[in-house]
């Protein structure tokens, strides 16, 4: 079968993706230190790595907002059950039988619905609400002024944990999805070039391009 | 061209990564030093000025050069020209042991029902050997010794009177040249008078509880010329603060500490009040010492200064940590006896008990407000349990408490199993304890000195006894590191439960939760990895 590449990320997007995985890469790692499950820069540098990569995060996320919006691209995050079902037989069931993918890449459907919604809990509520409570954690000192002081910090905390544990193992399958192409490494090429190999003349549905009049075909 | 573009984006995300991993180390590297800590550079600024002047010379008062022969003439002639130092004096906790402003019932302090896990209590300084440490002249409490406080050189007055007044007697040439000498002896420590040092002060409190150290941990004779490493603000190669430096007095009441009664009442620097008292860290570093931005000008609001700064105590000489009483009273070849530890100090006396002392001793740490609740002998106990003597008053929820570090003196000492209330002994004199070895008397002497009533029936309960620390502040080099208390296991604060701190708590549930999640993914993917390799070689096959 012949493979065609197609421009599936662009520049920012690819960017993007590879700071905000630097970026929580070094949040995990300083902040278990934090927690204390290992001794590696000492408490006080992971306290100081740990804030400063945070806050820098919380900065650059706004600028993913703001992209995501203007290009249109949140409607690559639109959840839909449609092919669900198919998405989560082919990882359980067809996939070791070589069947092919149920909903291949296309530059107006690059997330299948599982990722769709995987992706959506990730930008829209599991790293807010990490960020959230990250900056509410840095920012004890003020919980007074702000009329904040009915809240425990150990709430605060235990959420914050509870979200990066959920980081963690979003992390290890999505590391692990990456080798699900094609190829093992075709994903992983495709997060850095920006291009990815599908196969010619791939049909994609209606209900999966993103409803962005920039990709309509006429 | 198409190697060119991620070759580009691979260079610009490697650039930003270093950039965001570095950044904070060089921003360290090009700071000023002397922004590192505003606070100390404003305390510099407050104490600059330490060079004080006086108006009087008092080698040249004509009240102060004539013969004396007993104490109270030299308080007449101080008071010749101080006519109102008595009266201000005498209203002072140093004069009455008694703390001011308490309901008169309690009767707190040393000349009233107040105690402690030492030498106990001074039987309303029934017993004599406790009024060594009274600003009087010997043992007497008529007159007051301004000396004490006041005086640069050493002498045994007691001595000094009672010798001279010998000679004096005697006709021979000999004996009127030694009276004449130890006359000019006497009255050239008359005039070297002076603000206090900080031998002065360190002449009771470097030796309370009986000798070098006993009591605090934070105040020995190690102080009476401190090096900075000892004490930063002490130390004689440095500031070489007096006492009086920080302790400033209001009509001789020196501020400090005073059982009950707080160090301080607001948390106020000199730029906020610049008649305030120095008492206070704050008073001259302000509430946010360090360089801006650094996580410790957080910790103000819930950490004393002392509890980072002050690592260790008794870092010269050794501390007293325990004394158990119940084991005085032992005999060797029927005489009492005493042995001696690794420092040259007695770890047992027969007439003391059990003694045990440690150097670079690590405080406990406990939230307080400034207050000290201590027990006094009408106090009733709960001998099944450790009695707290005195303990730190506050809580976590206190905005006025922060945690602060303490020495705590454990002791075993006497109460009434009767009355179940702690037991003052009399230790000095014929009737003492030092000398008859006898509890039952000792007991019920000391018990009727305090006109408090004693069953008979006596035994030993288990004690401890607080002391906050506030000196031997180290240098920076040395300060408590975050990891000390922020640590899992065997933190400084490891004993101070109630709320959470980041790096010490944990929730067993949610970390075991959270390692289940992880490591049951990571399964996942390796059973499917392994899948996927297994049925897609069966295929190929």
């Amino acid at each position: 079968m012949k493979m065609v590449n197609i421009y599936l990320y662009t520049r920012y997007e690819r960017f993007w993706h590879w700071l905000q995985m630097a970026l929580i890469a070094v949040l995990l790692a300083t902040g278990f230190e934090i927690h204390g499950l290992f001794a590696w820069l000492g408490f006080e540098e992971a306290v100081g790595f740990h804030n400063f990569v945070g806050l820098s995060w919380l900065i650059l996320f706004a600028f993913f907002v703001f992209w995501v919006f203007t290009t249109g691209e949140w409607h690559q995050y639109v959840p839909t059950t449609r092919k669900m079902f198919s998405m989560i037989r082919y990882y359980g069931y067809g996939i070791f039988r070589g069947e092919p993918h149920p909903v291949p890449k296309r530059k107006d459907a690059k997330h299948n619905p599982l990722q769709r919604l995987v992706y959506l809990s990730l930008a829209a509520l599991l790293l807010p609400v990490q960020m959230a409570t990250g900056f509410l954690y840095w920012s004890y000192n003020s919980w007074k002024d702000w009329g904040l002081q009915w809240l425990p910090l150990e709430a605060v905390a235990l959420i914050h944990l509870g979200g990066a544990f959920a980081i963690l193992s979003f992390l290890v399958v999505h590391v692990y999805m990456t080798t699900t192409g094609h190829s093992l490494l075709a994903h992983i090429r495709a997060m850095i070039t920006g291009w990815e190999e599908v196969q010619e003349g791939t049909r994609i549905e209606d209900w999966e391009r993103a409803r962005d009049k920039r990709y309509s075909t006429a | 061209m198409k190697l060119a573009k991620p070759l580009a984006c691979a260079l610009t995300i490697g650039c930003l990564l270093v950039l965001i991993t570095f950044t904070p180390a060089v921003f360290a590297a090009v700071q000023d030093p002397s922004a590192s800590a505003p606070g100390r550079v404003m305390a510099r600024q407050a104490t600059k000025e330490n060079q004080l002047w006086i108006t009087a010379d008092h080698t040249k008062h004509e009240a102060l050069k004539k013969t004396f022969t007993t104490g109270a003439e030299i308080t007449k002639a101080c008071l010749s020209c101080h006519s109102e130092a008595k009266a201000q004096f005498e209203k002072t906790i140093h004069w009455q042991w008694m703390v001011p402003g308490t309901e008169s019932d309690k009767k707190i302090g040393k000349a009233g029902y107040s105690l402690n896990n030492f030498c106990i209590s001074t039987n309303k300084t029934k017993d004599n050997s406790c009024l060594a440490c009274h600003p009087g002249w010997g043992t007497a409490t008529e007159a007051i010794n301004c000396l004490v406080c006041h005086g640069r050189e050493t002498i045994n007055w007691d001595e000094a009177f009672e010798d001279m007044q010998y000679f004096m007697g005697e006709s021979d040439e000999e004996s009127r040249e030694m009276a004449a000498d130890l006359q000019s002896q006497i009255q050239s420590a008359v005039q070297a008078v002076g603000r206090p040092t900080r031998k002065n002060c360190g002449s009771c409190h470097f030796y309370g509880g009986g000798g070098d150290g006993v009591k605090h941990g934070d105040l020995d004779s190690s102080l009476t010329k401190p090096n900075k490493d000892l004490d930063v603000h002490m130390g004689s190669d440095g500031q070489n603060f007096d006492c009086v430096r920080c302790h400033t007095t209001q009509l001789h009441n020196i501020a400090g500490r005073m059982y009950t009664a707080p160090a301080y009442t607001e948390r106020k620097s000199l730029i906020e009040d610049d008649l305030a008292s120095k008492i206070t860290c704050e008073s001259c570093h302000s509430a946010t010492p360090h360089e801006a931005g650094h996580k410790a000008n957080d910790h103000t609001d819930k950490v004393a200064c002392q509890s980072c700064h002050i690592p260790t105590v008794a870092r010269v000489n050794p501390t007293k940590m325990s004394w158990d009483w119940s084991e005085a009273g032992r005999k060797k070849d029927g005489k009492p006896y005493k042995t001696k530890d690794e420092f040259g100090k007695y770890d047992y006396m027969s007439i003391k008990g059990q003694m045990k002392w440690a150097k670079n001793i690590q405080p406990e740490y406990f939230w307080f407000n400034g207050s000290i609740a201590s027990r006094t002998t009408r106090d009733e106990i709960d001998p099944a349990g450790v009695v707290a003597v005195s303990q730190p008053v506050g809580g976590q929820s206190d905005p006025q408490s922060r945690i602060f570090p303490f020495k705590i003196h454990r002791g075993v000492q006497p109460y009434d199993k009767v009355h179940k209330t702690l037991l003052a002994p009399l230790l000095s004199g014929d009737d003492g304890y030092w000398k008859t070895l006898d509890w039952d008397r000792a007991l019920s002497k000391g018990q009727e000195a305090l006109g408090l009533p004693f069953s008979g029936q006596f035994d030993f309960v288990e004690t401890t006894y607080v002391f906050p620390l506030t000196h031997m502040v180290a240098p920076k080099a040395t300060v408590v590191t975050c990891k000390e208390c922020h640590a899992r296991e065997d933190g400084r604060l490891a004993e101070l439960a109630g709320f959470y701190m980041p790096g010490r708590d944990q929730w067993r549930f949610m970390d075991a939760m959270g390692w289940v999640l992880v490591i049951g993914s990571l399964l996942g993917v390796v059973l499917h990895g392994l899948g996927r390799v297994f049925t897609n070689g069966r295929k190929e096959g």
